[in-house]
């Protein structure tokens, strides 16, 4: 097995990865052959049989053994491709039962992953090595498609069903997912951590698998819950927010200096009455911002698209705490 | 009963017969019909091209380069949309085929002309709805408008669907017209044995447009429903489903893909047979593998929905349909190979494109390979694997054929000739920018870069900067050819009847054809590729000039 990729494919970090590749580089040679042998001929014929003064071409006879000969063989070997491909399909679909479940909920423009232990993170999947994962997606808005290219792993997250696919990853290291159905982008860009232009859309529905062993992944577990540790401080709820604005994706929508964007803006919002929809004024409180988070479609402020995802089950309380300080603290 | 003077009409030639824009727009003849179309095609494909360029721009260096992601988004659906329902389903059959399928079969015109200036109108209209659409927002669906996206975005959605419903009928009635003029207009002696390889593959699309269209009409009326009133059918929350959206389109997209590549492969059994001078290797084979590809094409939709969630059943079962495809196409590049063998080769740029065609179909089918094949496609569907593979069988085919195919009837159309050195130097920027710019995107495609993406992780750059070069030679090619197509109308040296020396029955009518097409109604008594029942100076018929330098 080779971690590192080639020209043509990524490392292969996952148990189907070797065959997959097999498959691919069958295909690929076969392909090689048939054509150098095809357009070869024809480029000679072409050159050999170049209009000459006097030479009439020979008029087209028949040969059916040929012609029976090249409808039939090509058969043999697609039958061997489809049933090569069939069976590795079925590996890449019906996963192990004994496969650790990881839940995994899509919506523009990020990754909800949700542990057995119900611990959350956003755009970042740790998995244990040699072990078989299955991943259960499901999508809150329109179709996503979870991608693995070092795993060969592919399916989409479609709205209203969920949708099954399995791994067990070989190699410990970082990869990348990516999000392979199309799903839009956000009109206008947010502001990164410098204050560069940051778009979001299907193209940045990408982040990291990282492959590690038990015990750096049961570790890791644990430490997802609690507020991170800051240059070996634990932060404060507020710093600890101010994180999950990024890594929970918020300030895609979210500016916290009063540029205008998908959402409102955070600055001056916590303690200050915002206008709603249906005209009634509410004072943004603790509640008010819970309750935006966990239930965004019950108030609408006026001026703005009922868009925001539910952040119900993957956000825990610390975390919208946290969040809660971080808006207070823009002030 | 007709007058002297109707007679006279009936035999000017068809440029002439008739002056001024009402002549034009009011027309009924099929040759004036299908040069309009020819304008409004090309025009699409401009506007597509641009699209294209600027894309390709944008991808040329990660991040903002020249638009922001909506504009990017905006840019490749339209890209999308407009070369495939405003340039490519239209372009051979609606433009060429409406020009040369009577001539061919030796008739005055389709069967029922009114219908064709009506098919035109309805393409006017639906592209009028694509570009009200394109100025009133634009779509950022994707061409194939999947829902729930399609459902939930607030681009104008609703005017690029009936743009494309509305085109659907423009294509069902010429497919229509055309199934019909074959059956009764033929010919004294245009059996179905004789009848041109360029007619049976029309004659197969017509069958796919017929058939296919209405459910793509069909689908996209229940897309404009769903928005304007709310329609469960593709909503999960209310019940529906939005993959049998998928099902739906691709039951139409997937024989569309046929709709767009038979015709190609069409034009190209012709272009090979005049300038090799020889009949078709396997004519009975090329012929029945297009019917086989317009019936076997209707079975294969969802191997574009592998990754869908589809059973494994379904799976199994749409894999094994796939390969099954597989065999017509091999079948007709093994005759075409075959019939360059012995033959008498004359390398005049048409005959450059339908061999450029050959090479980039074979690359466009065994690329397939990978896609139908479960394992595999799990990995590459949706890459730019997929991007490039298409790109081949829609562009460096179809398009391909539609360049040669132009070139090789223009002396016909406009009855002048073009200038072979020039139109030479086009081809060689179309096939060395087209594949500069494909062919990389194989290996970005199966390194894992996924498609419609704005922005890529910067291992991806170096293909990317690769594949906009490409892009700006392959644009450069196209200036020049137009340049060509331009030079021949202002100064190209009127064509003879029959420039390439060709046995094909549509040679022998003048160039331009009259109105009527024929003087006399034509007897057909050999086969169109019967070469070696003719002679040189019977072809090349009363130009010997025209006929290749003698000894
Ligand atoms: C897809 C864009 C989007 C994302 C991502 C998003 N929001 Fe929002 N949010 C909105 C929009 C639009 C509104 C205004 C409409 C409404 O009230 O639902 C809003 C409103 C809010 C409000 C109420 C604001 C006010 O002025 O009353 C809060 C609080 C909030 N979001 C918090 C969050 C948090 C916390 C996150 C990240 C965990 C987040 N949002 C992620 C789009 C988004
Ligand atoms: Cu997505």
């Amino acid at each position: 097995m080779n971690h590192e990729p080639t020209v043509q494919m990524p490392g292969q970090w996952s148990t189907f990865a070797p065959n997959v590749d097999f498959i691919f580089y069958f295909i690929y040679w076969m392909s090689v052959i048939l054509f150098v042998g095809i357009i070869g001929a024809a480029l000679y014929f072409v050159w050999k049989y170049q209009r000459k003064p006097g030479v009439k071409a020979e008029p087209t006879g028949h040969n059916l053994p040929l012609e029976v000969g090249w409808t039939v063989a090509p058969v043999f070997f697609l039958a061997l491709l489809f049933h090569w491909g069939f069976r590795g399909y079925v590996d890449l679909t019906v996963a192990p039962a004994n496969a650790m479940e990881i839940r995994v909920r899509a919506r523009k423009w990020s990754w909800d992953f949700e542990y057995p232990n119900g611990a959350h993170e956003t755009n970042n999947l740790h998995v244990p090595v040699n072990r078989p994962v299955r991943l259960v997606l499901s999508s809150d808005d329109v179709i996503h498609s979870f991608y693995v290219p070092a795993f060969r792993a592919k399916r989409d997250a479609v709205p209203g069903m969920y949708s099954m696919m399995w791994f067990q990853a070989t190699h410990e290291g970082t990869t990348n997912f990516f999000c392979a159905e199309y799903c839009g982008a956000a009109e206008t860009a947010a502001r990164g951590e410098h204050g560069e232009e940051v778009f979001s859309g299907h193209f940045s529905m990408i982040g990291h698998v990282v492959v590690e062993n038990d015990a750096t992944f049961a570790a890791h577990l644990e430490a997802i819950n609690g507020p991170p540790t800051i240059n070996g401080v634990v932060a404060t709820p507020a710093q600890w927010g101010a994180q999950l604005y990024r890594s929970s994706q918020c300030y895609t929508c979210h500016s916290v200096d009063g540029a205008p964007g998908t959402g409102p803006t955070w600055q001056h919002m916590a303690g200050h009455p915002v206008t709603l929809t249906d005209g009634t004024t509410v004072d943004v409180d603790a509640n008010y911002i819970r309750e935006s988070i966990l239930n965004p479609q019950a108030k609408i402020v006026r001026g703005f698209q009922p868009v925001m995802p539910t952040y119900r089950g993957s956000l825990n309380d610390r975390q919208i705490d946290a969040l809660i300080a971080y808006m207070q603290s823009l002030q | 009963m007709s007058t002297h003077g109707e007679e006279d009409l009936l035999n000017t030639n068809y440029l002439k017969a008739g002056t001024g824009v009402k002549s034009w727009l009011l027309t009924l003849d099929h040759k004036r019909i299908g040069v309009m179309y020819l304008v409004s095609i090309i025009m699409a494909f401009f506007l597509g091209g641009v699209f294209a360029l600027l894309l390709r721009l944008e991808l040329l260096a990660p991040g903002r380069t020249i638009m922001t992601a909506a504009q990017y988004n905006r840019a490749f659906t339209l890209h999308g949309a407009i070369m495939v329902f405003l340039f490519i389903i239209p372009s051979i059959p609606a433009a060429l085929g409406n020009f040369i399928i009577p001539v061919m079969l030796g008739a005055k015109d389709v069967a029922f002309p009114k219908l064709n200036l009506l098919s035109f109108y309805i393409y006017v209209i639906g592209t009028i709805f694509a570009l009200f659409s394109i100025i009133s927002g634009a779509v950022d669906t994707g061409w194939t408008f999947y829902t729930p996206y399609s459902t939930s975005t607030n681009s104008s959605v609703v005017s690029m669907t009936m743009a494309a419903f509305i085109l659907g009928f423009s294509s069902i009635l010429t497919g229509l017209n055309f199934m019909v003029t074959v059956h009764k207009l033929r010919a004294p002696g245009l059996h179905w044995r004789r009848l041109p390889l360029f007619i049976w593959g029309m004659y197969a699309t017509s069958i796919i447009q017929v058939l296919a269209t209405p459910v793509l009409a069909i689908t996209l009326f229940l897309l404009a429903m769903a928005r304007v009133f709310g329609l469960g059918i593709f909503d999960a929350s209310l019940g529906g489903d939005p993959v049998l959206f998928q099902h739906f389109f691709w039951f139409y997209s997937h024989p569309a893909v046929y709709i767009m590549i038979v015709p190609g492969m069409a034009v190209v059994s012709e272009l090979i047979a005049t300038f090799s001078r020889r009949a078709i290797f396997g004519y009975f084979a090329i012929a029945m593998s297009s019917l086989g590809l317009a019936l076997v094409g209707f079975l294969v939709w969802a191997h574009h929905m592998f990754t869908a969630g589809i059973s494994e059943f379904a799976a199994m079962l749409f894999s094994a349909l796939t390969f099954l495809v597989a065999i017509p196409s091999g079948v007709k590049v093994f005759n075409w190979t075959a019939t360059l063998y012995k033959g008498s080769i004359w390398l005049t740029t048409p005959m450059l494109y339908a061999i450029a065609f050959l090479i980039q179909f074979t690359i466009g089918g065994l690329t397939g390979l990978f896609l139908g094949t479960l394992a595999t496609d799990i990995h590459l569907h949706d890459t730019y694997f997929v991007v490039a593979h298409f790109h081949y069988v829609m562009m460096g085919s179809t398009v391909m054929a539609f360049l040669g195919g132009l070139l090789y009837w223009w002396p016909k159309i406009a009855g002048k000739m073009y200038d072979e050195t020039i139109a030479k130097v086009s081809f060689a920027l179309v096939f060395i920018g087209f594949n500069a710019t494909f062919l990389v995107q194989f290996i970005m495609g199966s390194r894992g870069m996924p498609r419609r993406y704005y922005d890529y992780l910067p291992e991806f750059r170096p293909y990317h900067a690769f594949s906009t070069v490409g892009s700006w030679i392959l644009g450069l090619g196209f200036i020049v050819y137009a340049y060509v197509l331009i030079k021949s109308l202002r100064s190209g040296p009127k064509a003879p009847p029959n420039p390439w020396g060709s046995a094909g029955f549509e040679w022998a009518s003048e160039s331009p054809p009259v109105l009527a097409n024929f003087r006399e109604v034509p007897t057909i008594t050999r086969g169109p590729y019967d070469y070696h029942l003719t002679t040189d100076e019977e072809l090349f018929d009363g130009f010997p000039e025209d006929a290749p330098k003698k000894a």
